[in-house]
């Protein structure tokens, strides 16, 4: 499992301090996710293709992304015209696509694909260890970065562990199919997966113990703010101001 | 006289209602050379696991360095002291990479970022493993894995070492690399192993775990 595709590169935001990607990507979502209407959440979305120019990533992979994300979404349009008050657009029998649930649903859309950019371009184009130490930096408390950190740690552990029963049965004959005996075995490896991973914390902290952990990983390399970072910042929070007061 | 380091008086350990230690006693001495065999379930890794106070017993006393431990603080500056090599590697690296895995035990004991980086350097050096400093620790062999593991656990300096099964299902290479190491630059140390050549090789004693016992 490759969880940092996005992270190999070498664009501006690539190189950014991610103690300010952080900065910024937080302001950016609050903003976005309180606008109303369809222009201010419009005017963000830009800003986020703004920095997707910047970053230059794989784009059949982000891609791939964007459209995992709004699978989701998808549901979104298939309920809110139907069940949001308001005038009907379109009457299909007895049912009423409203006018303002469309504009409400799209609102929403626009939105979702603007964080999801940001947190792409901003968030993934660092590696989560850089994010942790700038976590760290910002004040965030030790305790919540290091569940950060180890729960991305050990997805994939776990993961391979997932892999390696999904062998362990396959060799064993099982071919899934509609029946008790398939839930049931499906049942018995998430059951497995629980315990093993539930047994592998409490091995991993009594290691961890052993060499004298505190409750925090001592950080080994520091950032340094450089100039373009500090324009980048500048440059991004005006942005959010005329957007906010244009609309 | 000399002290014993380590010292433990009827220990008696139970899982459940299985009982795995029964009023153990045990001393270790400074240049003690120790391997322990026992059949598997006799409670190696339970005793090991005493002795670092990741488990408490519910009977008998511990005394490592010459005091009593009972209390989580007790254990700090024992497993600052003593170094615990797992069974299973995999749990003992859980940093991203092998230079920050080996460094983590020195940053913890205070050494500054230069210094810890001279003691990666010189684990490296000492198990032959130049050049593993930026590989990522969970996509290494299970040989290697091991290795880096006892790099781990060598960067924090012990006075004493405990091994739990250190040669499981390793290659002669490895294996002759782990058992050098052992040889040249420990002086004592506590080796859980079912390989009995492994164990001949490298440890001066030999004690059995049997029925929650040691025999000598």
């Amino acid at each position: 499992m490759h969880l940092e595709e996005f992270s190999e590169g070498n664009s501006f935001l690539h190189r950014a301090d991610p103690r300010v990607k952080i900065l910024i990507f937080a302001i950016f979502s609050v903003l976005c996710a309180v606008a109303s209407g369809i222009k201010t959440p419009t005017l963000f979305l830009l800003y986020s293709f703004i920095l997707l120019l910047i970053a230059r990533l794989k784009i059949k992979s982000l891609i791939a992304r964007l459209l995992i994300a709004n699978f989701f979404i998808a549901f979104i349009w298939f309920f809110i015209p139907l069940t949001y008050p308001g005038n009907s657009y379109v009457t299909l029998g007895s049912m009423k696509i409203s006018h303002e649930g469309l504009r409400y649903a799209l609102s929403i859309t626009i939105k979702c694909n603007a964080i999801i950019i940001a947190t792409i371009t901003l968030l993934s184009t660092s590696s989560i260890f850089s994010i942790a130490h700038a976590m760290l930096h910002l004040r965030v408390p030790k305790k919540l970065v290091t569940i950060f950190f180890l729960f991305y740690r050990y997805i994939t552990v776990i993961h391979e562990e997932y892999l390696k029963i999904k062998k362990a049965i396959a060799l064993r004959g099982f071919v899934p199919k509609t029946n008790l005996n398939t839930y049931k075995t499906y049942a018995y490896i998430v059951g497995g997966m629980l315990i093993k991973s539930y047994e592998r914390a409490e091995e991993i902290y009594k290691a961890m113990l052993c060499r004298g952990f505190k409750g925090y990983f001592p950080l080994f390399e520091h950032f340094y703010i450089r100039k373009s970072d500090i324009i980048f910042g500048v440059i991004s929070i005006s942005i959010f101001i005329l957007i906010g007061v244009k609309s | 006289m000399k002290k014993p380091i380590i010292k433990l008086k009827n220990i008696s350990f139970s899982y459940e209602k299985r009982r795995i230690l029964n009023s153990l006693n045990l001393e270790i001495y400074e240049g003690d050379k120790i391997g322990l065999i026992g059949s598997n379930g006799s409670g190696k890794t339970t005793l090991l696991h005493i002795i670092m106070g990741l488990l408490k017993p519910q009977e008998g006393t511990v005394e490592i360095f010459g005091k009593v431990r009972t209390k989580e603080r007790d254990f700090i500056e024992v497993r600052q002291k003593i170094g615990f090599l797992f069974q299973d590697s995999d749990n003992q690296l859980f940093c991203p990479t092998v230079k920050e895995d080996i460094a983590f035990g020195p940053l913890n004991l205070g050494k500054t970022k230069e210094e810890a980086m001279q003691i990666v350097k010189e684990t490296c050096k000492i198990l032959g493993l130049e050049g593993f400093e930026d590989r990522v620790t969970y996509k290494l062999s299970g040989g290697e894995k091991r290795l880096v593991a006892l790099a781990t656990v060598i960067a924090m300096k012990p006075l004493c070492f405990l091994l739990d099964e250190p040669s499981a299902g390793l290659d002669e290479n490895t294996n002759d690399r782990i058992l050098s190491y052992l040889k040249s630059n420990t002086k004592t140390f506590i080796v859980v192993s079912h390989d009995k050549d492994f164990l001949t090789k490298a440890a001066d004693k030999i004690f059995l775990l049997k029925d929650g016992q040691i025999r000598y």
